[in-house]
């Protein structure tokens, strides 16, 4: 089932291609509704206007703080709910795109094997009345794979590739800590052979000694089975461990997109600095660190004007809260929406040497 | 229960080098029908006055039970069964400004007017989830003005006007408004720093907070341990700090204690335990979590396995399934005791246990 590892030439040789995903101008409104008439009164703008690509291979970074959006992306781009406006273009193995966006139930049908979720909830994710090997050779059986014992080494073959016993699979969800179940809740979505598999915060429901051996056993699966990742989370330290690329958001809009390291380093957006600077360090000797931002997320529902990050912002100016900023690119591949990003030296964080 | 006099040594002038609280040798159990779970077993620990302690532990190593037992407010089925826990309290007979005295809070009984007069006045709690800590029925004012009226002796006019001074001294803009909204009304942020008001709001000497700034996003989040270090800072209020997130521990506990399975691997002051772990327990955890600090896409050093299911307990260490340092006919036969390393550093793992001193008693049998 697998791939066969990529090489750092056929690496470049993906990125020079079109990309596996790419989102464009995708908008997800939800309407509030008031009184008898029900009257449409407002909307919720959950995702607004949001553009980026994915890359066969690599592993992209959604990082933001509640209600900004994250996780709606992410169902919209597995039509898990519908998207109000945009593009959502594939590219498939023949090297054919299409917009996922406008496909019907049936039209989607072709692409779902190829697009699969790792959820959040460990325990709510997985039927405590099915065994394991019905959990995992479900999606087998309803893409055409009829035969039990074809089934059986197949659900065999992914416990394995995951790292539990094959023994597991006639057991009970019950059975089994909330690592173990993530696996089986990995080895679900890998039954299909996905090329994208988009990851719903997968280890924040995990205890930190568990964490690891679920973001390890990721990182392997990658490289192993060339498996693209749009990994979504709120914790820095996750996604900045995870990911290739990053992408920050803050109320329904992307504002800074770049790769780990660069982003990191050299942060554009003074949100994506402060959202950096409020990550408590595991270290007692730089205590000075915790810096807070004032004020609190801005509602989707009644954003402000201009910039939506501006009444938190201590740049922020005049134009500020009058134009909205732009996402426009301003060193290769580093992309911003900020009046001021040339002009703001932002303090970054400075990697600690590996021991 | 009747509480006798027996219970307290009054003896003012000594009581200086005492710490706040101490505990020792607490142990509590849930007894159920499918067997015993020893939530607790054996916790010793110490806060001095105006410290922060941090507790560190992943789910189900009893940092929460631990402080349910020392309130008292264990669920029906969990008991303590051993252990003392002490307070250095001023309020036994209801004056808050009587001299200290040492209080045996495990000898006091649950429902006690002592144990009740303790509770929200002496020792209070900051409750993990701020949505199911409040009434949504009542005004967050009018619960925070019952808890000052229950320890107080003041008017209701009064008791408004303290409650509106503690939503201004935890940084609520508008406090005259906000006092009278309900919780649901109030942001995540808002409501956290409510509960902080009512915890303060008889100016308690003892703040456990239990989990305080998970359930929020990591900018609030900044903003309320900016909150509590100042409050500390300015009440010089004694913090016991439960969390599982080391970030969080480093950047405000004095003294840390790691907890695995009810008992406590290692305890010592935070620099010690962050830049020197002596237990493989706590040496494991720290490498095994990604830091911002820390390079991308790299391999993490995993913790093999997972925590024991409660019901069954490894014997002997804890841990010894899980560690890379497992000494077979040692580890899985005895149980190590904390063990003293350095001054203020203690360990318990028989890598640090020298010969004929510190190896205990061979298997409890209970």
């Amino acid at each position: 089932m697998s791939r066969g590892i990529q090489t750092p030439e056929m690496k470049a040789e993906n990125a020079a291609k079109t990309p596996l995903l790419e989102v464009r101008h995708l908008k997800k409104y939800f309407p509030i509704y008031k009184g008898m008439l029900r009257k449409l009164v407002n909307q919720v703008r959950a995702v607004d206007d949001v553009s980026f690509n994915v890359r066969e291979g690599e592993t992209l970074g959604l990082v933001g703080e509640s209600g900004c959006g994250k996780t709606t992306v992410s169902r919209c781009i597995l039509r898990a709910i519908e998207p109000s406006n945009g593009e959502i273009l594939f590219r498939e193995d023949n090297d054919q795109v299409t917009d996922l966006a406008k496909l019907d139930r049936a039209g989607l049908r072709r692409f779902r094997p190829q697009m699969q979720m790792i959820f959040q909830d460990p325990f709510g994710s997985l039927n405590p009345r099915m065994t394991i090997f019905e959990i995992i050779s479900e999606p087998l059986y309803v893409n055409g794979m009829k035969s039990k014992t074809e089934r059986e080494d197949h659900v065999s073959e992914l416990l394995r590739l995951v790292g539990l016993r094959a023994e597991y699979m006639a057991r009970y969800p019950h059975a089994f800590s909330g690592g173990q179940r993530q696996r089986i809740g990995i080895a679900r979505a890998l039954a299909l052979n996905p090329r994208l598999v988009v990851a719903d915060e997968p280890v924040s429901a995990l205890d930190v000694s568990v964490q690891a051996q679920v973001l390890n056993l990721m990182l392997d699966l990658q490289q192993k089975l060339n498996l693209t990742y749009l990994f979504v989370a709120h914790d820095l330290s996750v996604v900045k461990h995870i990911s290739d690329r990053v992408c920050v958001m803050y109320v329904g809009k992307i504002v800074e997109m770049a790769a780990t390291a660069e982003l990191f380093a050299v942060p554009r957006h003074p949100y994506t600095a402060a959202l950096m600077m409020a990550v408590p360090v595991p270290d007692p000797s730089s205590r000075h660190i915790i810096q807070d931002l004032p004020g609190e997320v801005a509602s989707p529902a009644n954003p402000p004007s201009g910039c939506y990050f501006h009444p938190r912002c201590q740049y922020a100016t005049e134009i500020c809260s009058t134009k909205t900023p732009e996402l426009r690119e301003i060193t290769p591949d580093h992309f911003v929406s900020c009046h001021r990003a040339e002009e703001l030296n932002l303090a970054g964080i400075q990697e600690t040497k590996g021991e | 229960m009747v509480t006798t006099t027996q219970n307290f040594k009054t003896a003012a002038g000594s009581l200086a080098n005492e710490p706040l609280l101490k505990v020792e040798d607490l142990k509590a159990y849930f007894f159920m029908d499918e067997g015993t779970v020893r939530a607790v077993d054996g916790v010793s620990f110490e806060v001095q006055p105006g410290k922060v302690i941090g507790i560190v532990g992943e789910s189900g190593c009893g940092k929460s039970v631990t402080m349910k037992a020392i309130l008292q407010i264990l669920e029906p089925g969990a008991k303590i069964v051993n252990g003392k826990v002490t307070l250095r309290s001023r309020i036994r007979h209801g004056d808050p400004n009587s001299p200290e005295e040492l209080v045996e809070l495990t000898k006091l009984g649950r429902n006690s007017r002592a144990m009740r007069r303790i509770r929200g006045a002496e020792i209070a709690l900051i409750p993990q989830e701020p949505m199911a800590a409040f009434s949504p029925v009542h005004t967050v004012g009018n619960q925070i003005m019952e808890t000052i009226l229950l320890h107080q002796d003041v008017s209701k006019k009064e008791a408004r006007q303290i409650a509106i001074d503690v939503f201004r001294a935890v940084g609520i803009s508008m406090p005259e408004q906000r006092i009278d909204s309900f919780s649901w009304q109030l942001s995540g942020g808002l409501r956290q720093r409510a509960i902080i008001a009512m915890a303060l709001s008889c100016n308690p000497r003892l703040l456990i907070a239990d989990e305080p700034t998970t359930a929020i996003d990591v900018t609030t989040q900044a903003q309320i341990l900016k909150l509590l270090r100042k409050l500390q800072e300015e009440r010089q209020t004694s913090i016991i700090f439960i969390t599982h997130d080391l970030g969080v521990i480093a950047q405000m506990a004095d003294d840390v204690v790691v907890m695995y399975l009810g008992m406590v691997m290692e305890k010592g002051p935070v620099r010690k335990i962050f830049k020197d772990a002596k237990h493989p327990y706590t040496q494991a955890l720290l490498r095994s979590i990604p830091s911002v600090q820390s390079q991308s896409r790299v391999k993490l050093p995993t913790i093999a396995g997972s925590i024991a299911h409660p019901f069954n307990r490894p014997k002997g260490c804890p841990f010894h399934p899980r560690c890379t340092h497992f000494m077979r006919g040692v580890c899985d036969v005895s149980q190590p005791t904390l063990t003293q390393v350095d001054d203020d550093h203690f360990v318990s793992c028989f890598l640090y246990a020298e010969a004929g001193k510190a190896v205990p008693v061979m298997e409890i049998t209970r």
